[in-house]
C-alpha cells in the first residue's frame, strides 16, 4: 500500500497521485477539506484519513473510496459505479444525482441526500445512511434505493419534506414510527421482497459498521415509493 | 468587460469563532481558518471583524473609513470634527503585499459625539452616531465608513481573505470573537466597500448566498431611515438586525425568527404557544422575511450567531471545544484551527445557533 501525507497537497495533486500511482491501494493521511478526491476514478482503492472535501467521489466509475472521518457536501455527485464508505457524517446533497454505485455513510447525512437519484437498466444506485437524514431526503428521486438504517434508534430518522416529488425508486426506513404519506408517495410496511432487495447492501453496511446483520434486518421498517408511474399528473394541470 | 457587468455564479466562504469566556485570540487563527476555503472565493473580496480589539478606547466609537483621495478626507474630517470629539486618529497600519492593490486611503478615528451636538439632536448616542455615518456614506462622495462600533472593528478589501488579513496585520490584534468572509461576487460588483463584513455599530454580518427578497427588504428598511447604497444585498441584513434588535428591542433569537420565519403550513402545525409567537412575527414583520439561499454569521459585542435559510440552500457547520464555538461554511475551516472539537454538527435550516459571552458587558 502506498501512503501519502496530504496535509500540503491540493485536491488536484491528490488526484494526480491516484492516477499515476502503480499501487492500486493508496492511503492519504491528514486530509482536510480537499475537494474532488477520486473524481472520475476507476479501479483504485483509496483511503482518506480526515475530512473529505466537497464533491469527493463525483463521477466515480469503479473502485473504492473509504473515508475515515467526516465528509462535506455533494459526496458521490453523479457517481456511476464503485463504492464509497464514510465512517462519520456527510454534509448536504450526498449522492446527488447518482446513476450507479453504492455509498455507505456510518452516521448522519445533511439535507437533500439522494436528491434526483436515477436508474437505467442494470445501473441502480444505492445510498445507505447509518444515522438519520436531514430534510428533503430523496427529493425528486427517479430511481435507485435509499436505506436509512437509523442505528441509534432515533424516534423519527427522517427530516421534513422527505420524498418530495419522488417519482421512482424506493426508500426503506428502519423506524418504529410510521412516516406519514406524502402527495404522490405511498408508505407501507416492509415486505419479504423488499428484504430480499436490500439484503446485499444491508449485509455490506453491517460489516462496515460492525453491526449484527440479523438483529438489524429484523427491525421494523417502512417503504416509501411513488404511487404508480406518474404520481403527479394532476398536480398542476388536468392532463 | 468589467467584473460586475458580467454574472459569475458561485458561492462565498464564511467562518467565525467566539471565546465565550472572552479569552483573547490573535488574528492569525481566523486567517488560517478562512484560508482553508480558498476555492470558495475568487479574489474579489475578503474581510474580517474582530471584537475586543480596542480595550484602551473601549468607550469610543472606532470609525474605520475608506477615502478615494485626500480632498474627500479633508471634507469628511471637517464633518467629523463638527459632530464628534476625536481622541485619536491614524492611518490603519497595513503591510504592503503585491496581492492587494489599488487601496484607498484607510483611516481610523476614535470618537465620541460632542455633548452639545448630541443634546441638540435629541437622539441617543448610538442613533446620533448611526445618523452621522449614513450622512457621510450618502453625501460625501468618495468617503465610506465601513465600521463604527465600540471596541470592535472591520477590516476588508478586494483580494483573497488570507491576503486581506495579512495586509491589515491582523496577527497584531487580539479579540475574543472573530468573523471572516471570502467573497465570490455573483450579482454585484467586487469593490472595497462591497467586501464583507457589513457593519453598523457593533453588528457585523458576513453572508454566503443571495437574497431573493432584497428589494422588498430594502424598501421596508429604508422607511426607517436606513440607506442601502453599497450595491449589495448583505448590507440590508445588517440594517434589519440593527432595526429589530436596537430599535424594536427584540432578542437576537426573535430577530432570527423574523428573517427566517417558518413556512405558514409549518406554523399551522405547531402547538398554540409557538403558533401565536410565529404568527405574531410573520404578520407584523413579513417584509423583513429574507428569502433565497443564505448562510450568515452575525457578530455583535455579546456574541455570535449562525443561521441558514429555511430550506438550507447553503452549507454551515458548527463545532464546540471548551468555551469556544466555531461556525463555518465547511468543516475543514474549523478543523484547520481546532483538530479535535468536542462536538461537530450541521444546524437545521432556519434554526439559529446563538453563542453568547458568559458574563455581562
Amino acid at each position: 500500500m502506498a501512503i501519502y501525507d496530504a496535509a500540503s497537497l491540493s485536491g488536484r495533486e491528490i488526484n494526480e497521485i491516484i492516477k499515476k500511482e502503480m499501487d492500486a491501494k493508496i492511503t492519504f493521511t491528514g486530509v482536510n477539506g480537499q475537494r474532488f478526491i477520486c473524481d472520475g476514478m476507476k479501479d483504485k482503492l483509496v483511503t482518506v484519513d480526515g475530512v473529505a472535501g466537497n464533491a469527493s467521489g463525483a463521477y466515480m466509475d469503479s473502485g473504492e473510496l473509504s473515508v475515515i472521518g467526516n465528509a462535506q457536501d455533494a459526496i458521490g455527485d453523479t457517481m456511476n459505479g464503485g463504492r464509497i464508505f464514510i465512517s462519520g457524517r456527510c454534509g448536504d446533497a450526498t449522492g446527488y444525482a447518482m446513476r450507479g454505485g453504492e455509498i455507505y455513510v456510518g452516521k448522519d447525512v445533511g439535507y437533500r441526500a439522494g436528491i434526483h437519484m436515477k436508474e437505467y437498466g442494470d445501473d441502480k444506485p444505492v445510498l445507505v445512511i447509518g444515522g438519520i437524514a436531514g430534510d428533503f431526503l430523496g427529493e425528486y428521486q427517479a430511481g435507485g434505493l435509499i436505506i436509512v438504517v437509523n442505528t441509534e434508534r432515533a424516534a423519527c430518522p427522517l427530516g421534513e419534506d422527505y420524498a418530495a416529488g419522488m417519482h421512482g425508486g424506493k426508500i426503506v426506513v428502519f423506524t418504529d414510527c410510521q412516516p406519514a404519506p406524502r402527495a404522490g408517495v405511498q408508505v407501507r410496511e416492509v415486505a419479504a421482497r423488499d428484504i430480499k432487495e436490500i439484503e446485499e447492501y444491508m449485509r455490506r453496511f453491517c460489516t462496515f459498521a460492525s453491526l449484527d446483520y440479523s438483529s438489524e434486518i429484523s427491525r421494523k421498517a417502512y417503504v416509501l415509493e411513488p404511487m404508480g408511474r406518474n404520481p403527479y399528473k394532476r398536480l398542476y394541470v388536468n392532463n | 468587460m468589467l467584473e460586475g457587468q458580467v454574472r459569475i455564479p458561485s458561492g462565498c466562504a464564511v467562518s467565525g469563532f467566539i471565546n465565550k469566556d472572552r479569552t483573547l485570540t490573535d488574528g492569525s487563527r481566523i486567517i488560517k481558518s478562512i484560508a482553508c476555503m480558498h476555492d470558495r472565493s475568487n479574489g474579489l473580496g475578503g474581510g474580517f471583524a474582530a471584537y475586543g480589539i480596542y480595550p484602551e478606547y473601549k468607550d469610543y466609537y472606532a470609525l474605520h473609513v475608506f477615502y478615494d483621495n485626500s480632498e474627500v478626507k479633508a471634507e469628511c474630517e471637517k464633518f467629523l470634527d463638527k459632530h464628534f470629539d476625536i481622541v485619536n486618529l491614524s492611518k490603519i497600519p497595513v503591510r504592503k503585499t503585491p496581492k492587494i492593490t489599488d487601496e484607498p486611503l484607510i483611516w481610523r478615528y476614535f470618537v465620541k459625539p460632542l455633548p452639545t451636538k448630541l443634546a441638540s439632536s435629541q437622539l441617543d448616542e448610538k442613533e446620533f452616531t448611526v445618523k452621522c455615518v449614513f450622512k457621510i456614506n450618502s453625501y460625501i462622495d468618495g468617503a465610506y465608513v465601513f465600521s463604527c462600533g465600540k471596541n470592535m472593528g472591520a477590516f476588508k478589501a478586494v483580494g483573497y481573505p488570507e491576503d486581506v488579513g495579512e495586509f491589515y496585520r491582523l496577527d497584531e490584534y487580539e479579540g475574543y470573537s472573530w468573523i471572516a468572509h471570502g467573497r465570490y461576487p455573483t450579482n454585484t460588483p467586487g469593490w472595497w466597500g462591497g467586501a464583507h463584513p457589513f457593519c453598523l455599530l457593533d453588528i457585523a454580518v458576513v453572508h454566503n448566498g443571495e437574497i431573493s427578497s432584497y428589494d422588498a427588504n430594502r424598501r421596508e428598511i429604508e422607511m426607517f431611515g436606513y440607506k442601502c447604497n453599497l450595491q449589495t444585498d448583505t448590507e440590508a441584513i445588517t440594517y434589519i438586525f440593527d432595526y429589530l434588535v436596537r430599535k424594536i428591542g427584540m432578542s437576537y433569537k426573535e430577530a432570527c425568527d423574523v428573517i427566517a420565519a417558518p413556512f405558514w403550513n409549518k406554523i399551522q402545525a405547531m402547538d398554540k404557544a409557538d403558533r401565536d409567537y410565529y404568527n405574531y412575527l410573520r404578520r407584523n414583520f413579513d417584509s423583513l422575511l429574507i428569502t433565497g439561499p443564505f448562510s450568515l454569521i452575525i457578530g455583535h459585542e455579546g456574541g455570535l450567531i449562525g443561521i441558514n435559510d429555511r430550506l438550507k440552500l447553503r452549507s454551515m457547520v458548527v463545532a464546540e471545544k471548551g468555551n469556544t464555538v466555531y461556525m463555518a461554511s465547511e468543516e475543514c475551516a474549523i478543523r484547520a484551527i481546532e483538530s479535535n472539537p468536542d462536538v461537530v454538527y450541521a444546524p437545521k435550516g432556519g434554526q439559529p445557533v446563538i453563542a453568547e459571552v458568559e458574563y455581562g458587558i
